[in-house]
């Protein structure tokens, strides 16, 4: 199991650098640079600024530089947030992102996978047709729209949860984001749990539970959860990167200053570090969490355990 | 009263009648078999007495169990009889198992489900059962998954679920064809032991099990039942035409049959063959070990043991599929090339394979004209359009299939009538050599004695010689010449048919066929003489393989590996070979 998961590990270094290479290539042929301004900058200022940030290098050589620093941890400076480094930037947001993320993740599963079963062992009644016509709904409809609806109807009209982030410091404020976040979530791991949860109720060993007299809801906990959950487990890589990219969106817009914030602004203001710092973070998270994924399915299955 | 009362039951899906106007009984404590081939409607009416039968069943009729009517009860009132009144073991112990839970979550959940058993108290009750049904080490057991056990161990734990909560009734929906043969008489031996007062209703296609171990018997057609009686009566005078076809078309292990005379010419030779897998984490597996065989034309050899035994391996390298470590394929005199693609187009049409799963085994995409024709194409691409069509007809024709098959696809065949395409497609070629693999396992009884007789035929008119590989030995003896029986990969015996039935030399084969049912209930069959089950083939016991099982063995069989010897024509691999010839 160590070895496995090591030999993973070495063996996402070079899709991490295939990342970071794409990521520092693409914010260098964007137009424009960290220091331009609406003001021009005299010539040998703006030279000298270029020269103190060894911007003046070819690009080689700045992603030789690039590199060298990362392997040591270090980010580099951010070249708007003129006394922070990247680090400090990710360590100070990154917190709140993960809080909201984590709570969407664990509202998406929780009540994908309750409608899902519920579907399931209702199969083609009203009951079914009704939550899977709710998810396809949710997945058809991006996260930029359903926030917004979401505070017309519930903050604005309605008045129950804040609209915004700063001006209250209630758990209220969660609600919103959290929802707009898992929303498409819940739809996804609904439809894939109906579906496995459909082909395992179907399978022989829940034909046996049935002939040893065990009623739905021990069969369901008992015998067919585990197997069921399977194909959730898998999609759990995806819909982790789903809900790092939504909350860029919708941390944008309830205003929450969390890591999504700064990849917008540092997208913005072309600060080359802090963007690409972020990138090369969240590819780690997501190529961290899959590798988790993997080994959770060894605790499901006992048969890949032994392998 | 009956303990289990069925009336003018009928089980409908849509407008296709699986089951009509079954009416029979069950009586506390009795034994009853439930006979018929595939198709029969025999799960369908063990299914129905738990009720659970799918929501697309329409049923009527009765089926009653003391008081309360299954047919129309709730979940809830099931719930009371299902694993209290009636149990079921189920057909594949793999599959029947869930792969996810240990043996002890599973079953103690069902001593918790039906009594008061605090989990302490279901613990030790599934513990009792366990080593009831005859897995000593019961609490590594309680503590393992499925895929850990043996097959036979598997449907032990089955049977111990079922018993777990003292049943009035047992139902057994062929409990042991997943199981090799020795296996299968230590469970049907079992599942007699434990039930105690608990009545019992068999369900199986293999007359030689009911035979063996029921009191009454039932059988159906199309779900129809056609016969009841006491076993022994109708066995000696079956009143129904349907009745009397299926105990004529039980292979009997014990009554040779007359096969056509063999050819001097040897057209097959394999000479000393090993072969090998490697597998990650376990080293060398060898399959196949030293092992020579010579094939006569017009020969039949049955290669005999249980799974795991290498007798695939065998035929794959036989024919070039899997590569020979060591050792040679002749034929003709002439040494094959190990690899397939290394040998010439003449030599892979002259040796040809039909394979177990007949449907499986035919494209379904091709119609039977095509699927026949294939070979022709390859092996005979200058044959014109007209001649090609010509022979695929005769050779159809020869198989017992006439020109209303062409234009099938696979799946509007029975499985005899595809089995029957598969051969058509090996013999269009001529071949010297068929190899049929485990060809008539998946075949109701009638069918299989077809193909038997076809193959049977063929070999007379063409001098064909055939390896014919089977875990099945009362078909043995109805095609074979000669047997090799193989344990763990190694030769153990190899004698003439008539004289492997009658003196079988080895231990092992003694057991096997001890082993094998008997259709008929006063010729005793079906013992298990044989305890435990074949080791791992990935650590086989050292001196001669077969000793742990052994109730002859000596010192010397358990540190020197016996060398083959040769004894009255029989080719044998036992030290004490000659002291235990048995005479039966």
């Amino acid at each position: 199991m160590l070895r496995y998961a090591l030999l993973r590990l070495l063996g996402a270094i070079p899709t991490l650098l295939l990342v970071i290479v794409l990521a520092f290539l693409m914010v260098h042929a964007a137009p424009g640079g960290p220091f331009d301004d609406e003001r021009a900058l005299p010539a040998e200022i703006e030279a000298n600024i270029a020269a103190a940030y060894q911007l003046d290098q070819p690009l080689p050589q700045q992603f030789l530089r690039y590199i060298s620093g990362l392997v040591r941890g270090d980010l580099g400076p951010s070249y708007r947030y003129r006394d922070l480094t990247v680090s400090d930037l990710i360590g100070g947001a990154f917190p709140l992102s993960l809080k909201l993320g984590a709570m969407a993740m664990l509202l998406a599963t929780v009540i994908g996978v309750g409608a899902g079963t519920l579907a399931a062992l209702r199969q083609n009644s009203l009951l079914d047709r009704a939550l899977m016509a709710m998810a396809m709904t949710g997945i058809s409809i991006p996260v930029f729209v359903i926030a917004p609806v979401l505070v017309l109807l519930l903050a604005v009209h309605l008045q129950w949860l804040p609209a915004g982030w700063s001006g209250t410091s209630a758990g209220g404020r969660f609600v919103l984001p959290v929802v707009s976040l898992a929303l498409p979530q819940i739809a996804y791991i609904a439809r894939l749990t109906r579906a496995s949860m459909i082909d395992v109720l179907a399978s022989d060993f829940i034909r046996t539970a049935r002939a040893q007299g065990l009623g739905t809801f021990t069969i369901v906990r008992l015998h067919a959860l585990k197997p069921a959950m399977l194909p959730v487990l898998s999609y759990m890589g995806p819909a982790i990167a789903a809900i790092l990219t939504g909350s860029v969106v919708v941390e944008e817009i309830f205003g929450i200053p969390g890591l999504g914030q700064h990849f917008v602004r540092g997208a913005l203001n072309r600060d080359y570090t802090l963007v690409l710092g972020i990138v090369v973070f969240y590819a780690a998270l997501v190529i961290l969490l899959n590798l988790v994924v993997d080994l959770l399915y060894g605790v499901i299955d006992p048969r890949i355990r032994q392998r | 009263m009956s303990l289990l009362a069925v009336e003018r039951l009928n089980i409908r899906y849509g407008d296709r009648a699986v089951v009509s106007d079954l009416s029979f009984a069950v009586e506390a404590g009795e034994s009853v078999g439930l006979v018929g081939e595939s198709g029969s409607g025999k799960t369908q009416t063990a299914l129905a007495v738990l009720g659970l039968l799918p929501g697309s069943a329409a049923t009527s009729g009765s089926i009653r169990i003391g008081g309360a009517d299954i047919l129309g009860a709730s979940e809830k009132v099931l719930n009371e009889i299902r694993a209290r009144r009636i149990a079921m073991v189920f057909q594949d112990p793999m599959q029947a198992l869930n792969p996810y839970l240990r043996v002890g979550q599973a079953l103690s959940r069902v001593v918790s489900a039906h009594t008061t058993a605090n989990d302490a108290e279901a613990r030790q009750r599934v513990l009792d059962m366990l080593r009831r049904v005859g897995l000593a080490d019961a609490e590594r057991q309680y503590r393992a998954y499925p895929h850990q056990l043996s097959g036979g161990m598997r449907q032990r734990v089955m049977i111990a679920s079922a018993l777990l909560v003292e049943p009035e009734l047992l139902i057994a929906d062929e409990p042991t064809t997943a199981l090799d043969v020795t296996v299968q008489a230590q469970i049907l031996e079992l599942l007699e032991d434990v039930r105690d007062d608990t009545a019992l209703l068999l369900i199986t296609h293999d007359l030689g099990i009911v035979a063996g171990r029921c009191e009454r018997m039932l059988v159906l057609e199309h779900g129809r039942l056609v016969e009841q009686g006491r076993t022994t009566s109708v066995f000696s005078g079956a009143k129904h035409a349907h009745t009397q076809a299926l105990i004529a078309a039980a292979p009997r292990p014990d009554r040779g049959v007359l096969l056509a005379p063999v050819a001097a010419d040897k057209v097959l030779e394999i000479r000393n063959a090993e072969v090998s897998y490697f597998e990650r984490g376990h080293g060398r597996l060898r399959a196949v070990q030293a092992l020579s065989l010579a094939l006569q034309a017009g020969e039949t050899v049955a290669v005999v043991g249980e799974s795991g035994s290498g007798k695939s391996s065998l035929v794959r390298a036989a024919l070039g599929l899997v590569p020979l470590q060591a050792g040679q394929v002749i034929y003709c005199g002439e040494p094959l090339a190990a690899a397939l693609q290394q040998r010439s187009t003449r030599l892979r049409r002259d040796l040809q394979l039909v394979f177990q799963d007949p449907v499986g085994s035919l494209n379904p995409q091709m119609q039977v004209r095509s699927i026949v024709a294939e070979p022709l194409r390859v092996h005979a691409p200058e044959l014109s359009r007209a001649e090609r069509s010509r022979r695929v007809v005769a050779i159809l024709d020869k198989v017992g299939l006439d020109e209303s098959y062409l234009k099938r696809h696979p799946h509007q065949l029975s499985g005899g009538e595809a089995q029957r395409v598969a051969i058509a497609r090996a013999l269009i070629l001529q071949p010297r050599v068929l190899f049929c693999d485990e060809a008539v396992a998946s075949l109701d009884g009638s069918v299989r004695k077809q193909i038997l007789e076809l193959l049977r035929r063929v070999q007379q008119e063409t001098g064909l010689a055939i390896l014919f590989i089977t875990h099945d030995l009362a078909v043995v003896r109805a095609i074979s010449h000669r047997v090799l029986v193989m344990y763990l990969g190694r030769l153990v015996e190899l004698s003439g048919s008539e004289a492997l039935f009658t003196r079988a030399r080895h231990p092992y084969t003694q057991a096997l066929l001890q082993a094998v049912p008997v259709p008929d209930p006063i010729a005793a069959g079906g013992h298990a003489s044989l305890s435990g089950e074949t080791p791992s083939i990935l650590s086989p016991p050292g001196g001669c393989a077969f000793h742990p099982r052994c109730a002859h063995a000596r010192n010397i069989c358990t540190t020197t590996r016996p060398s083959l010897r040769e004894i009255d024509g029989v080719t044998v691999a036992c030290h004490r070979a000659d002291e235990l010839l048995q005479p039966h």
